[in-house]
């Protein structure tokens, strides 16, 4: 386990990251799965619900609280695609890419999002109000080709649907 | 031929002599084909007699009762309401499609949607927990082995494992410590059964899991669930919570000496962690690959301790299988798959939905009687089963009695109950690549034939659908396929070839279509298309110059237009809006 080569690598990326206070909430849940084996992902799971993402200081800090490389939390969070590295948009859109929605023409809706809001799949807008995802069934098949916003179901989509549905979102925000 | 039909079910077998006698008498005899059909052991009614073309059905039909249908409904063609199957409604149901619910036997989904999943309470009105309290007063772990063994209940996961042996390998294992697991993975993109089952009724797949612990000997369990599914966590949760309070989970159940306690951990959406050894490396905090079995997880599991694990269908089933006994479960099925199974049944089918139905099922009855056919009244073309491990049926082999044994024999499988119908705008290889991807993206890489040959035999399926291939392809991807098959480490590499080469197998000519005549005649291999303007129809409108992304319609106002194929990008933006079918798709 020893590597000293890792610990200097490790120890100049902790110099480089500026220090972060957890919340108590968050304290108390890595306190309580501390001991436990297996902890890190559920460790993680409980990071991502309040940041969006492992941001970096945080993934430094559950490095040191747990007395684990670093490397290792960054293989288990590249590993598994649920968690993300970098900051979301406030608006989360999946696209289901599930095979229901696949034969149903969900790639001409994924094409009309990315067309419209001018970024990629897995990329956020440069105002920061949407993310755009695919996800896998989200088990309304029978609304096939379907997508979520953030909690909101939308089914049944045609691709000229889609400018009228985040119209609704992009006026939220000149709204705040 | 005479298409009047009498079915008769084959639980009553004294209402189909008396037909036979009456049609005799009457000499009706000639005028209808009289016929029994097996309902699998379900138990609803007594008797079912489904008349054709007239589409009604007699549920609960009294050996009296027959002369009434021969004299009103056969000679007078008046309908015996009083008998008439009725639905959840209490409507009648008289003609359209089959109704649905006598094709279904909901053991699985017994109390879903007719339970308070939130509530103790609800499951225990309905039974719950008394199997547990069944086996723990007087029952040894040998006895519960032995009903499982009789019922002959297999895994529902996918790989249909004997679940009793699974269970006797753990019991058998030495260890102070033992493991239950619950597989609520559910990696099948197009299928939510377990998420169903989940949130329906949580405690069912609890008391299964309490069950199995009590077999073994094993005091800890975990479920792992996918993140995605929060409100089945936070049913499971409370599930958890409340067993606890009641005594069934934790420290001395229900007063005897047996202790045992369940954990959630939640997934982190990687498919491959279905697999029951890079589930357990995923629970014990690492990246989730598969290693090499033997050893199995019974013997050398979580932590190196001996694991039993199942799937939450195949827990699910537990509790019935206790308080009903193995042998009436057994009677349910085929020769060697019994019970029933759950499917999503999606894709180009009229009614979408989670169905459950006897094993032994024709896939038939399931899409046209269940399903109500296909989408717009198109045509028929394949349904896939067993999602990305799986493979495509065709027409023909629609009425094969649905088990583990005949899906295998059609280069299909079971899998955790993925069904998906697919019409002749569908393209074989474009859903064989679409699978394919599924399993490049999700390949852990660990192992060099799945992480290559997958990736190869992808780049071959995209020069297949772009027109860049000749026949001696179809060898190549026959010998990756082999190697993965071969070769690969875990279930995953090992049947990611599935969809392609069974679509291969029913649908060489679509391949060949695409090799040779460079042809898609679904067109949905999009680099196949061409899309042209007829330049008798065009007025010149200029509308499909103005839909298109990438200026590469030419032609000025009332003159004919012209599309540089160099330029399209095949976007079908033209056709769509070209109002006087003017661009022409070929
Ligand atoms: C790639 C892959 C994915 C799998 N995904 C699942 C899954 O999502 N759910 C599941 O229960 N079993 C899945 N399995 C099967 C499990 O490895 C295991 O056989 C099963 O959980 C055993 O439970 P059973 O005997 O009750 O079926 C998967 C297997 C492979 C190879
Ligand atoms: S077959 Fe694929 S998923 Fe399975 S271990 Fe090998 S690389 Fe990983
Ligand atoms: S298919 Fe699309 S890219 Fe091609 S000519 Fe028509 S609108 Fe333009
Ligand atoms: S495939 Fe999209 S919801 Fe199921």
């Amino acid at each position: 386990m020893e590597d000293n080569n890792l610990n200097y690598i490790e120890n100049a990326i902790f110099e480089g990251v500026e220090d972060i206070k957890l919340s108590e909430e968050l304290m108390e849940h890595i306190e309580k799965w501390k001991d436990k084996p297996g902890n890190l992902i559920m460790i993680l799971h409980r990071v991502q619900q309040i940041f969006g993402y492992i941001p970096l200081n945080v993934a430094v800090k559950i490095a040191k609280e747990l007395n684990i490389h670093l490397a290792k939390i960054y293989g288990v969070i590249t590993f598994y695609h649920f968690f993300k590295t970098e900051k979301p948009g406030r608006h989360k859109i999946s696209i289901c890419m599930g095979t229901a929605c696949y034969l149903k023409g969900a790639e001409k809706i994924s094409d009309e999002l990315q067309e419209l809001l001018g970024i990629e799949i897995g990329q956020t807008t440069k105002d920061g109000l949407f993310t755009l995802e695919t996800v896998r069934c989200i088990g309304c098949c029978g609304l096939a080709p379907v997508m979520t916003i953030d909690d909101e179901v939308y089914g049944n989509l045609k691709p000229e649907d889609i400018a009228g549905i985040i119209s609704k979102y992009t006026n939220i925000k000149t709204g705040v | 031929m005479n298409n009047n039909v009498i079915l008769v079910s084959n639980n009553s077998p004294h209402l189909y002599d008396k037909f036979q006698k009456l049609l005799t008498e009457k000499n009706l005899i000639n005028k209808y084909q009289l016929k029994k059909f097996n309902t699998f052991g379900l138990n609803t009614y007594t008797s079912i007699i489904k008349i054709y073309p007239d589409k009604i059905i007699y549920v609960d039909s009294l050996e009296n009762d027959i002369e009434e249908i021969v004299n009103d409904h056969l000679i007078n063609g008046k309908i015996v309401k009083r008998l008439l199957y009725k639905n959840e409604h209490k409507n009648y149901l008289k003609s359209g499609p089959l109704p649905i619910y006598h094709k279904q036997l909901r053991l699985v989904l017994r109390n879903s949607g007719l339970i308070d999943p939130e509530s103790i309470e609800s499951y225990l009105s309905r039974e719950g927990y008394r199997a547990l309290a069944k086996i723990l007063n007087n029952t040894t772990q040998d006895n519960v082995i032995d009903e499982i063994k009789i019922s002959e209940l297999r895994g529902r996961g996918g790989a249909g494992y004997p679940t009793w042996l699974k269970w006797n390998f753990t019991k058998q294992a030495q260890s102070d410590i033992k493991y239950i697991i619950c597989n609520a993975d559910e990696g099948d993109p197009g299928a939510y059964m377990d998420r169903s089952v989940l949130e329906g009724d949580p405690h069912s797949v609890i008391e299964g899991m309490i069950i199995a612990a009590f077999t073994v000997n094993a005091n800890n369990g975990f479920i792992y669930i996918r993140a995605e599914y929060p409100l089945a966590i936070k049913r499971l949760e409370k599930a958890i919570k409340d067993a606890k309070e009641y005594g069934f989970l934790g420290k001395n159940i229900l007063g005897t000496n047996f202790s045992f306690d369940i954990e959630i951990r939640l997934g982190a959406g990687a498919f491959v962690c279905g697999e029951e050894t890079a589930l357990i490396s995923s629970i014990e905090g690492n990246r989730g690959m598969p290693r090499p079995r033997p050893p199995f997880p019974s013997t050398k599991g979580l932590w190196e301790k001996p694991t039993v694990i199942n799937n939450v269908e195949t827990l699910a089933n537990i509790p019935l299988i206790i308080l009903k006994g193995g042998d009436w479960y057994n009677k349910i099925g085929t020769e060697k798959s019994k019970g029933t199974k759950v499917f999503a049944l999606t894709g180009k089918v009229k009614n979408s939905g989670l169905v459950e139905v006897p094993m032994g099922t024709s896939l038939r009855e399931i899409i046209y009687d269940v399903g109500g056919g296909i989408l717009n009244d198109n045509k028929f073309k394949a349904v896939q089963t067993g999602g990305p491990s799986g493979g495509v049926i065709p027409e023909d082999k629609l009425d094969t009695p649905i088990s583990y044994e005949s899906l295998n024999e059609l280069g299909s499988i079971m899998g955790s109950g993925g069904m998906i119908v697919m019409d002749h705008t569908d393209c074989m290889v474009d859903v064989s690549k679409f699978y394919l991807q599924f399993s490049v993206d999700e390949s852990c890489g660990k192992c060099s034939p799945c992480r290559i040959g997958g990736r190869q035999m992808l780049d071959l399926l995209t020069n297949i659908s772009e027109g860049k291939s000749d026949e001696s392809i179809i060898e190549k991807i026959e010998a990756i396929s082999s190697a993965m098959q071969k070769a690969s480490l875990c279930g995953l590499g090992q049947t990611a070839p599935n969809p392609v080469i069974s679509t291969l197998k029913y649908f060489k000519d679509e391949y060949i279509d695409h090799i040779v005549n460079k042809k898609c005649i679904s067109g949905k291999c999009k680099s196949l298309i061409v899309f042209e303007i007829d330049k008798n129809n065009c007025i010149g409108c200029h509308l499909c110059a103005i839909k298109c992304p990438v200026n590469a319609i030419s032609g000025g106002k009332k003159e004919i237009h012209y599309i540089d194929q160099n330029k399209c990008i095949k976007c079908g933006l033209c056709f769509d809006a070209c109002k006087f079918n003017a661009v022409i798709k070929s």
